[in-house]
């Protein structure tokens, strides 16, 4: 019995989610005592950066270094997974919400004739069945489910445990596997990656602007608070449904969906939609100017004051902490 | 080419989530249902290949009685005929399964829903359509063109986009901005009340994984404001108090 962890990597460092994944199938694994913790990567990857895995909790790393398998190609990742949970005896398997996670983990669940629960928030109780707690309502309830079969496929929410990485290196095996070449169908044929920035939806502190900063050409004031944060930048579905921002920075109900340790909005009065994004923020900070906007409701901390004059105080006196 | 839709009839996006019978029921009362905003954006493009393509398009919903008015408003909005799965939505794969053997009976060529339902958020029906059909699928999509049988994508991925290519048949979990949300014209109201909206039995009963009980978030506590004369007290708040920096 083992549990099985995917892990997910891009530009040569896997993604701190799937350490996540890892450090929750480590605890997962000590609650219930379900065996060895085995980590599987797919595609080029450095064994040195693999081994770190272990630091996580991986016991061992279970590495196919195969070049086809280096664009994220769904059918190939899910069939290649599902071949090493087989030959691995594994019972559970862990995964991080993504947009690879959740399209190879579902395709899994029918493969595996697994149940599947998503949006895993906490670690399972099985003091009278097989519980998992998951957030739904996108972040405004939560939901105790029940799992009714042996193989269990979870799809973890960011912040569902504490990353830890104080294991040591884990072993790294290579397999070869053959994936048939109808898994291949779907072709990438390029890719537009946002470079230099921290990726919004596995950003530790997010900065968002909304209306209130007036036009795209204010932005950097947003960006140099980030940038002082090491944070990730966002805004609201009004900014980029005008185009000020590109889409993939929309945070909310139907945009990116963010659970950062700090969430700072900047000129976001707060629409419900909005705070279904946030909502699993640790810390919000809220900066607007006018008093009533319904996202102070919501907030740990407020500042109520322009933008424009509040924005670079603060990032000069996050400058000065350091 | 036939066009399959997959429609979730869910609260509005602005309704106060509350539960009834000791947790264990999602509370309807006051809460206005409507068109899965994402599963809107799938069923706003199906509408233009309908148009660009000549091609039939199906909405599908599985649900209770309750869900018609929702599946009617689909049929306004641009779909030629609905079939409502006759059972509770229990969890994804159940409804997998169920968009599966209706479609294994019509050979769609197209089956498009949103990146996932604003209910359970899972995400996943799309994907367990796909490998029980054993055909591709491809989500978030936020942009589908077909050029014969080639399908070109866009697919949104953590911090950019992916270009993508496959050949029908496919699935797809959409997003915007696929296509603009279509707001009903008159006639599509009038039309709708008359197109055919079959009701059929669900295909087998096994459910994996079932809610138990259901729990609002801990209330938020009052929000400490700080003077805009001195943000240095915010950065101190935040480094000790919350301990977030």
């Amino acid at each position: 019995m083992s549990v099985l962890v995917y892990i997910e990597h891009a530009e040569g460092s896997v993604k701190k989610t799937s350490l996540e994944a890892v450090s929750y199938g480590k605890a997962l694994s000590e609650k219930l005592s379900a065996g060895e913790v085995i980590a599987v990567a797919l595609g080029r990857l450095d064994s040195g950066e693999l081994a770190n895995v272990g630091q996580a909790g991986a016991d061992k790393v279970i590495h196919v270094d195969d070049e086809k398998l280096n664009a994220g190609v769904i059918q190939a990742h899910a069939e290649a997974v599902a071949k090493v949970y087989q030959q691995s005896g594994s019972s559970t398997l862990v995964l991080a919400k993504s947009s690879m996670g959740d399209a190879v983990a579902a395709r899994l669940a029918v493969k595996l004739g697994a149940a599947l629960v998503s949006n895993v928030v906490d670690l399972p109780d099985t003091s009278n069945g097989y519980k998992v707690k998951r957030s739904i309502y996108t972040g405004k309830a939560f939901a105790e489910t029940s799992v009714n079969k042996e193989h269990k496929i979870l799809a973890v929410k960011k912040n569902a445990v504490d990353l830890k990485m104080n294991g040591s290196a884990a072993p790294v095996e290579k397999v070869d596997l053959d994936i048939a070449p109808a898994n291949f169908v779907t072709e990438i044929t390029s890719t537009d990656k946002a470079t230099g920035e921290v990726l919004l939806p596995e950003a530790d502190i997010v900065v968002s602007g909304g209306r209130g900063m007036k036009g795209p050409e204010n932005w950097n004031l947003i960006e140099d608070l980030a940038k002082e944060l090491g944070a990730g930048t966002g805004c609201s579905k009004p900014v980029s449904d005008i185009g000020w921002r590109p889409h993939h920075e929309h945070v909310g109900q139907t945009g990116v969906k963010v659970a950062p340790s700090l969430y700072v909005a900047v000129g976001i009065s707060g629409a419900i939609q909005h705070l279904a994004g946030v909502n699993s923020s640790k810390c919000i900070v809220v900066i607007n100017k006018d008093a009533e906007a319904p996202f102070f409701k919501a907030a740990d901390y407020g500042i109520v004051g322009d933008a424009f004059e509040v924005l670079p105080k603060l990032t000069e006196a996050v400058k000065a902490l350091k | 080419m036939k066009i399959l839709v997959c429609i979730t009839h869910v609260p509005d996006t602005t309704s106060k989530i509350q539960f009834t019978d000791n947790n264990t029921k999602f509370d309807k009362n006051g809460v206005q249902f409507i068109i899965g905003p994402y599963d809107d954006y799938a069923l706003a493009r199906a509408v233009e290949l309908k148009e660009q393509l000549g091609a039939t398009l199906t909405v599908i919903n599985v649900g209770e009685a309750e869900t018609e008015p929702t599946l009617r408003k689909a049929l306004a909005i641009g779909a030629d005929d609905a079939i409502r799965v006759n059972a509770f939505p229990s969890d994804s794969l159940f409804v997998a399964k169920q968009i599966a053997a209706i479609a294994k009976e019509n050979n769609y060529d197209l089956i498009m829903m949103g990146r996932e339902s604003i209910d359970f958020n899972g995400g996943m029906v799309h994907g367990m359509v796909g490998e029980m059909l054993g055909i591709p699928s491809v989500s978030p999509v936020m942009k589908l063109e077909i050029e014969g049988d080639t399908v070109k994508m866009a697919r949104e991925i953590e911090g950019g986009k992916e270009h993508l290519e496959a050949k029908l048949p496919l699935v797809a979990g959409c997003q915007e901005p696929i296509a603009e949300w279509k707001i009903p014209n008159m006639r599509g109201i009038m039309s709708a009340r008359t197109k055919p909206l079959q009701v059929v039995d669900p295909a087998g009963e096994e459910i994996a994984t079932e809610v138990t009980t259901y729990q609002l978030p801990p209330a938020k506590g009052t929000v400490k404001l700080v003077d805009k004369d001195n943000v240095e007290e915010l950065v101190k708040l935040l480094k000790n108090e919350a301990k977030v920096l």
